[in-house]
């Protein structure tokens, strides 16, 4: 099977989707610059400037024109370079794309695909994490693909939906590579992916905090445990049941968010754990997330807000005394 | 007030009867908002008439409308069932959204309308994205987007501007400054003062006002911004100078405004003025005037009692038309 980075399967999805002529890319810096993170590269001279549209630094109305557009029968994908700059156009994704279909009982459809980039080591503006935000609000649907094969998939399942979707894609992993099939296939949305089997213990993650679950399993196996990772792969559609599923079996369970604590989306995976498993679980459902503090900019402090296997390990141990 | 010489008497009729049906319609909503039977937000287009009866008729049945939470007079110009917009404010399972969409949110995207937005600016964005589909489809639509003078000063009405003028899309930017945004007059939220059309040469995009309390003026001017746009110029800005003669809302007793500005602009009402114009040039009788009355008062004596008679929504029908 041929091996790509993140990156690759990204801009693959896209092409394709390109195929298309209702799909339009649209972004800052998508075009001659070949996007931020180079996603686009080589697009504008594949595709032409009628396809693929540099915009001015104006988040707003570049998600809300995806909006638009996408009502007015087209099939945009918009680039939000980052999504820290995604807060600008929380109007348009929140108020407004969200809510079109069920406000006109139907009649409007938006099938806009946003693509943002989440986390990172850039400072405090910069590397935040905002994806599980968006999974609270009901009308979206969020990706987060932590994958090669995953990001293609669901890059060709979000091109098919009617509703509108933001893909996280990190910062950090768009280097990392993995094997991705010829033949056709997608990922559906709400479909979360076991990456490693075990009896002993949940570790249930998404995008970069799955390569930490990894690492977590291996120092477990060390010790003679075995550890389920489950990567959610979508946070809406949540897949809920594989979680349950997997914690009915090894009656433990540890939740890993890059993103803040408080209010978070791990503490929303823990509650339904809890309130669905309950009687199956022999301690706590543990929850392990980034430090309740803007990111710093020294990498040392960095290091230490972010979750990391020595943090998630020491949790185990608290909680489960393993 | 211009007479324009291309009207013939039943277009007179016509318009008259828009701008009537929409100030009864509207005095109606204010008396079934006092019964408890219209709830939520209700904003009123009483004395802005003109804005919508001399703009909405110049477009093409294909265009495309988007409005803002003041929609009502909009939508029943562009031909919505005035059954299903008063069931839509009494929250019934038959309104043009079923309930779901209330006063500040009508659609019917089968007359082209294209909502109601109630984020003061939000709908700016979206209807350059519907204007960008007509464009990238090379389809002959006009995008006309109204707005208060309140969302000039958010940051979409810019970036939507720029990006329109920009891309050159087919977007007709229609301003209807009312002087007021809730309580606060121009004059103290924007820093150019109350000729807000200035507001559009930044960004190079032609740009008018015109006196939105007479009825051919705003006629003539929309119908040359219309045909502008049509041709493949780029986008165009109108003001239309207007007043509304109720309070922001229902909740607004808007004892801001001195008695004699009310009073002024009261002068100006664009029905009262239309209608003695036209009879002073023989184009409108007081038989006719009358006559148009009565069918009036029995569209939306209709209207009133299917709302009424019509269920509410169905409780199963919570989760539909959203992916939840
Ligand atoms: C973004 C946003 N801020 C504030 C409000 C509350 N609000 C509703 S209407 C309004 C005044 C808007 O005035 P204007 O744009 O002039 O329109 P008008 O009501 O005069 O037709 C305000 C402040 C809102 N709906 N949206
Ligand atoms: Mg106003």
């Amino acid at each position: 099977m041929p091996e790509m980075t993140i990156r690759e399967a990204i801009s693959k999805g896209l092409r394709e989707a390109l195929t298309d002529d209702r799909v339009f890319i649209m972004g800052e810096d998508v075009g001659s610059y070949g996007g931020a993170y180079a996603v686009t590269k080589g697009f504008l001279e594949e595709f032409g400037p009628q396809r693929i549209m540099d915009t001015p630094i104006a988040e707003s109305v570049m998600v809300g024109a995806g909006v638009g557009a996408a009502m007015g029968g087209m099939k945009p994908i918009v680039e939000i370079m980052t999504i820290n700059f995604m807060l600008l156009a929380l109007d348009q994704l929140v108020n407004h794309a969200a809510k079109m279909r069920y406000m006109s009982n139907g009649q409007i459809e938006v099938p806009v695909v946003i693509r943002t980039v989440t986390g990172g080591q850039l400072g405090a503006t910069h590397s935040q994490n905002f994806e599980g935000w968006f999974a609270s609000v009901p009308g979206l649907k969020v990706a987060v693909p932590s994958t090669p094969y995953d990001a293609l998939g669901l890059i060709r399942s979000s091109i098919k939906e009617r509703d509108p979707v933001v893909i996280a894609e990190h910062a950090m992993l768009y280097g990392a590579k993995g094997e991705v099939p010829d033949e056709h296939y997608e990922v559906p949305f709400g479909q979360a992916k076991i990456r490693r089997e075990g009896k002993d213990i949940t570790l249930v993650a998404h995008l970069r905090m799955v390569n930490v679950a990894l690492k977590v399993a291996d120092q477990l196996a060390e010790k003679g445990k075995e550890a389920e990772v489950i990567d959610l792969r979508s946070l809406r559609p949540l897949d809920v049941d594989t979680v349950i599923k997997s914690v009915k079996k090894t009656n433990r369970v540890v939740v890993i968010d890059e993103n803040w604590q408080t209010g978070g989306f791990a503490g929303e995976l823990v509650s339904s754990i809890q309130e669905t498993a309950f009687d199956h679980l022999d301690g706590p459902v543990g929850r392990v997330c980034g430090l309740d503090v803007p990111a710093p900019y020294s990498r040392k402090l960095e290091a230490s807000v972010v979750p990391t296997p020595e943090r998630v390990m020491e949790t185990i141990g608290q909680l489960y005394g393993l | 007030m211009k007479v324009s010489p291309k009207l013939d008497k039943s277009q007179v009729q016509e318009l008259y009867r828009q701008m009537q049906l929409i100030r009864q319609f509207e005095e109606e909503c204010s008396r079934l908002y006092m019964q408890g039977k219209i709830r939520g937000f209700l904003h009123l287009y009483i004395g802005e008439e003109a804005v919508a009866v001399g703009a909405i008729p110049t477009l093409k049945p294909q265009d495309y409308i988007v409005s803002h939470y003041r929609d009502h007079g909009h939508a029943l110009v562009r031909g919505l069932d005035p059954r299903a917009v008063m069931a839509e404010l009494m929250g019934k399972a038959t309104g043009t959204s079923g309930g779901r969409g209330g006063s500040m949110h009508l659609f019917d995207v089968s007359k082209g309308f294209w909502g109601g937005y109630a984020i003061v600016g939000g709908q700016m964005p979206i209807a350059v994205g519907l204007a960008l589909s007509a464009k990238l489809k090379k389809e002959d639509r006009v995008t006309v987007c109204f707005f208060g003078d309140g969302a000039v000063n958010e940051g979409e009405f810019h970036e939507s501007l720029n990006l329109a003028a920009l891309w050159k899309l087919p977007i007709v930017f229609f301003l209807e400054n009312n002087l007021y945004g809730m309580g606060s007059h121009v004059d103290k939220t924007h820093a150019v003062g109350r000729d807000l059309y200035l507001a559009a040469d930044p960004y190079r995009i032609p740009a008018a006002q015109v006196d939105g309390m007479d009825l051919l003026a705003v006629r003539e001017a929309a119908a040359e911004a219309v045909e502008r746009v049509r041709s493949g110029g780029g986008p165009v800005f109108l003001e239309a100078m207007t007043y509304r003669f109720r309070g922001h809302s229902m909740a607004d007793p808007s004892a801001y405004r001195e008695g004699s500005e009310v009073d002024l602009w009261a002068k100006k009402d664009p029905i009262l003025t239309f209608k003695e114009k036209m009879q002073e040039d023989g184009l409108l009788s007081e038989d006719e005037i009358a006559e148009i009355d009565d069918e009036i008062k029995e569209v939306i004596e209709d209207a009133v009692r299917f709302g009424d008679e019509s269920p509410e929504p169905d409780l199963d029908s919570v989760y539909e038309h959203v992916y939840a």
